[in-house]
């Protein structure tokens, strides 16, 4: 692959004894979709927090290995954290909207990066929840708290809210698992439109999501990586005999 | 089913029926005995005015001076205690996240302080004080207080932030927030009503007690105008008067029981209402 986004290199992560993550090595692609796949429990999730660093907060957590975001690496490093997880953008299994009004969790990302004025504020949010299709919902009551929005609608704020900050890189872990299928539609209708300018890596595990808007896919199983490789070839022409089985549903 | 569940239903049902009774009774007859002894000799002149001479023996004034000492007690020393004790509690949910051993070590210290009782904290200050020669006063009270709230309004607040989903602590690091940023732009907002009521109890402690400030404020009948004055406050005026031979007196004791009830019924009602203010930006995960 030419420039990969991300470079994973023999990256392992144990917890306490158990290996999660078993010497995976990835590239992923600029400004497309990756999709990571696989049962649960086979260490997709962990391997997304790695990427922003999340994986690091639990206490009993041992990562060796480097990944790299445009041939710098994230992990052996002694950049801020807070800078390096600036450059992704997470989406999580369900809305976590920050305790305020629907306008200053937009806001709230670029007020820590120190932009205050209104003026400018008030046009970036604006600009931010017309790209998640929120504003026309929102616009007259930007004021009021986020927890008056139902949960497709928090969803879509958080990826507002995320892009506030202007990320490269936007990392979802099953983003539509908690909501309805118009609300999981609209995101993944988002994400096709955001991945000419984002590089998107996605986890999850509905295989028809994952044929719908994947470019490249990624199928991990017991913490390692089985197959990877562009979406056509994966689905149409799987190399690998567990990968075939569990195309074909023979796990989950 | 099981051949009894609708017997053991009944049962678990009627003790939490005779457990609500109780403590409803309890705090009934509390009330009760306090009003019915005390509201004869509550009057205006007893919340407005200083001790009078004599005032010990029956004769006229008020308790305006205990009033006003205990406010400045317990407002100063549940301000100094939240100072103190707020970002303890933030640095053990935020800062040491990684560092699980030593958070539940605080907690562990935290928790045994909780339980040394007040007189050993005004015993303890008492020593400080005799080996630096200083008085009693309003200062020395209120940084007794302050130590013997502070596990309180640690650990209250505390258990409040750790009832923040990790997701949302999660969600903020990944905006690029630094932890701090975290503790003071959500993690507050998020606990406020939780944060109030930990102050709302811990202000109600330092407000009740007499041991701890028996030794260190001392008690006169006039209104502290600085730090270093003696002050006199409502627990001990309800000592002092209950312990006379006259029962006028004694009836003041429990007039006073009533204004110290007062106080801590406004103040909880102020901060509901200052609460429900800012409730509405908290999320219910």
């Amino acid at each position: 692959m030419e420039n990969p986004k991300i470079k994973i290199e023999n990256l392992n992560l144990h917890f306490g004894n158990q290996h999660i993550l078993k010497d995976v090595n990835l590239e992923i692609p600029k400004n497309k979709i990756t999709v990571i796949l696989g049962p649960s429990g086979c260490g997709k999730t962990t391997l997304l927090r790695t990427l922003n660093r999340l994986s690091e907060l639990n206490t009993e957590a041992k990562i060796k290995g480097t990944i790299r975001i445009d041939g710098s690496d994230i992990l052996n490093t002694n950049e801020d954290v807070t800078v390096i997880r600036k450059k992704m953008g997470l989406l999580a299994q369900r809305p976590y909207p920050l305790p305020m009004s629907i306008y200053n969790n937009v806001a709230y990302g670029l007020k820590i990066s120190g932009r205050q004025k209104k003026k400018y504020l008030d046009k970036r949010i604006e600009h931010y929840l017309r790209q998640v299709n929120l504003w026309d919902e929102v616009k007259d009551r930007l004021k009021d708290p986020a927890s008056a929005l139902s949960i497709g609608q928090q969803q879509r704020l958080c990826l507002a809210r995320g892009l506030a900050v202007d990320p490269q890189i936007i990392l979802a872990d099953e983003p539509t698992s908690a909501l309805d299928p118009i609300s999981s539609q609209m995101i993944e209708e988002k994400f096709v439109e955001l991945s000419s300018n984002y590089t998107l890596v996605l986890v999850t595990h509905i295989l028809r999501q994952a044929r719908h808007i994947a470019d490249h896919v990624v199928f991990m199983y017991l913490g390692e990586i089985v197959e990877q490789g562009s979406a056509k070839d994966f689905f149409e022409n799987p190399q690998q005999e567990r990968t075939k089985a569990y195309l074909q549903g023979q796990f989950y | 089913m099981k051949k009894f569940a609708k017997y053991e239903e009944w049962f678990f049902k009627g003790l939490m029926y005779l457990s609500t009774l109780s403590i409803g009774l309890v705090l009934f007859v509390i009330l009760f005995s306090v009003l019915y002894t005390g509201l004869p000799y509550l009057s205006w002149e007893m919340i407005s005015s200083i001790p009078e001479g004599g005032y010990y023996y029956g004769k006229s004034g008020g308790i305006l001076n205990a009033i006003i000492g205990s406010l400045y007690l317990s407002l100063g020393s549940t301000a100094l205690a939240f100072i103190v004790g707020m970002p303890l509690a933030m640095f053990m949910n935020i800062h040491l996240v990684r560092n699980t051993k030593f958070v539940s070590g605080i907690r562990f210290i935290l928790d045994l302080l909780w339980g040394v009782p007040s007189i050993v904290y005004g015993a303890f200050a008492f020593t400080i004080m005799i080996y630096f020669g200083l008085k009693t006063s309003l200062l020395a009270g209120i940084v007794t207080v302050s130590l013997f709230i502070l596990p309180i309004v640690v650990r209250a607040i505390d258990e409040v932030l750790m009832t923040v989903p990790r997701g949302l602590f999660e969600s903020a690091l990944s905006l690029g927030s630094t932890k701090s940023e975290i503790a003071y732009r959500i993690m507050f907002k998020q606990c406020f009503p939780g944060i109030i009521t930990a102050i709302l109890l811990s202000f109600g402690r330092g407000i009740g007690d007499a041991a701890s400030i028996l030794f260190t404020t001392g008690y006169t009948d006039y209104i502290p105008t600085s730090l270093g004055e003696q002050t006199a406050t409502l627990p001990l005026a309800i000592f002092f008067q209950l312990s006379s031979p006259i029962p006028e007196v004694r009836g003041r004791a429990y007039a006073a029981s009533i204004i110290l009830i007062l106080i801590i019924l406004i103040i909880s009602l102020l901060s509901r209402y200052f609460t429900k203010r800012y409730e509405k930006n908290k999320i219910n995960f």
